[in-house]
């Protein structure tokens, strides 16, 4: 399996370097302006001009966050237990379109010199979605942490769970349950950073389940889809529902974190947390 | 029949509901309302009774049995306030010691605008987290529809088991075919690649046992239900809270890649 994902990332890299021209503007998703690659780039993909928060590739996420990162579980990739319809092709063009090998990252981290455990969701494998491999990757995490005594940051993005796994999917958000709530009467600190989207199942699971719930801005938040629910009620939502400031104002967050402060407001929270600092391992 | 068919009996009208199986299984019943936070919600029914003489705490997802009741119960899709509710009743069952016995009957938690603004995702977030470290036993029982997280979050349990007819499934075949094909009539065909049916349940190691439906002879049919579920509580409650904690985290561990 190393192989394949040897191979996924090569084909990403070919990419960024190889022959394609790179643009050298990029325009905001959301307000249209045209931002130079370089300033867009060095902002963390946050628009300068209407502080719109793009989705943030992982490894750029773990880039931002962390001093260090060494990546668990890397070889817990998806089966097809259901023999589903497309899915096996399905897991193949999401490795291809994210150079990742699953929905999540997992890894010990040193964030500010405070050892942590550290996931980052995945939002462009088959949008985050959970599976068996990414419950399980999580869940391993959780115990890694709860054995180490270390703090847990879990940055999510999830279109909820995986149906191609059927209800082995669901189950997935019983066993990380159990994991965190072994590592919660531990006395050990988990933060949940919610980036958009996340939604459905993970929502119902973990995303909610930590000490502290930090979100990225506009980030869009939610149980049940937001067409699901105009379907439903027959009414046209307003733009800010599910918003990560709708979250904030019915009080499911505790803040909302521009990506600038990210990092420096984790920091913080660790150090309120009596985290491990890194010598004090060593 | 196929996975479809039976799927229809198990939504169908005139179907046993939570109400009946908890008026077939308990004495002495006293009905409990309230999340203690915002409202009743009557899709999710909780209580006290007596089953064979020890006190269990039971909760159930109300479906109704005709439209009028269907209605009143929300269609059996509960909302956050009766999440919170079977959470409460969890935590008093746990301070008096007694078991909690869940009956679930749902398409899905509510979907809406009320429910997202009062945090349906968090309300069942906060049950699984709770029930991952209940100290008391819990047995789930799928009577009817197991509907993705909404079902779930009465269902993090030491012993799931399934009526015949029931379905437990991760989506409805409905939003399952018009996701993939963009066609919700080709439902029957996502029914049969979902898997979700007792027998499915029972091979992925999802449900322990299942109930055989004799719904012609509802009250023999309840009263061997209500042994079965003596005895396994019975063997339940002989293991230490820690190792039924630990048992009830391995359940759930085995769910892996292969």
């Amino acid at each position: 399996m190393k192989d394949i994902r040897e191979l996924f990332r090569r084909s990403q890299n070919t990419l960024e370097t190889g022959g394609v021209e790179m643009p050298e503007a990029v325009s905001c998703p959301y307000c249209g302006k045209s931002v130079p690659e370089e300033v867009w780039m060095r902002a963390r993909r946050v628009c300068p001009s209407c502080g719109h928060h793009d989705r943030l590739p992982v490894r750029e996420r773990i880039a931002l966050l962390c001093d260090r990162f060494d990546e668990r579980d890397a070889e817990i990739v998806s089966s097809d237990p259901l023999s589903f319809p497309g899915y096996a092709e399905k897991l193949r063009r999401a490795a291809e379109a994210s150079g990742e090998a699953e929905g999540v990252l997992c890894g010990e981290a040193v964030i500010g010199g405070f050892r942590t455990a550290l996931f980052v969701m995945d939002p462009a494998f088959m949008m985050g979605s959970m599976g068996t491999a990414v419950g399980e990757k999580i869940a391993r995490l959780f115990d890694f942490a709860s054995d180490n005594a270390l703090p847990v940051i879990g940055v999510t993005a999830s279109g909820g769970a995986r149906m191609q796994e059927g209800i082995l999917s669901l189950m997935q958000m019983a066993k990380v349950s159990c994991a965190v709530r072994r590592h919660s009467d531990a006395g050990l600190f988990y933060a949940a950073v919610l980036t958009d989207p996340t939604t459905g199942g993970v929502t119902a699971s973990f995303a909610m389940q930590a000490d502290v719930l930090l979100a990225e801005p506009r980030a869009r938040i939610g149980f049940a889809g937001r067409r699901v629910i105009e379907q439903t009620t027959r009414t046209k939502l307003p733009d800010d529902f599910q918003s990560a400031e709708f979250q904030l104002a019915h009080g499911f967050l505790d803040r909302i974190v521009p990506r600038a402060e990210l990092k420096k407001t984790l920091v913080r929270l660790l150090l309120l947390h009596n985290a491990p600092k890194m010598e004090e391992v060593l | 029949m196929t996975a479809y068919e039976r799927l229809q009996l198990a939504r169908a009208m005139g179907r046993p509901t939570a109400s009946d199986y908890i008026a077939a299984l308990f004495t002495d019943s006293v009905e409990l309302h309230g999340d203690r936070a915002y409202a009743d919600d009557p899709s999710v029914t909780g209580g006290i009774g007596l089953l064979a003489g020890t006190p269990v705490t039971f909760i159930g997802i109300e479906r109704g049995h005709d439209t009028m009741e269907r209605i009143r119960y929300n269609f059996g899709c509960p909302k956050p306030e009766g999440y919170r509710k079977a959470r409460r009743l969890m935590l008093e069952a746990e301070k008096f010691g007694r078991p909690v016995v869940t009956f679930v009957d749902t398409s899905g938690a509510a979907c809406g605008i009320g429910a997202e603004e009062r945090g349906q995702g968090q309300a069942i977030a906060e049950n699984l987290t709770v029930m991952a470290g209940l100290r008391v036993p819990i047995v789930s029982i799928v009577i009817g529809e197991g509907g993705s997280g909404g079902a779930l979050g009465l269902a993090l349990a030491d012993r799931v088991w399934m009526l015949e007819n029931a379905a437990y499934s991760v989506i409805s075949p409905e939003g399952c075919a018009s996701i993939l094909w963009k066609d919700a009539a080709r439902a029957p065909e996502a029914a049969e690649r979902l898997h979700f049916t007792a027998e499915d349940m029972l091979r992925f190691g999802v449900a322990e046992r299942i109930i055989e439906e004799r719904f012609d002879e509802f009250p023999a049919m309840c009263a061997s239900l209500g042994q079965a579920l003596s005895e396994t509580l019975g063997t339940l409650s002989a293991m230490t809270a820690d190792a039924r904690i630990l048992a009830r985290a391995e359940r759930f561990r085995k769910f892996s890649p292969a």
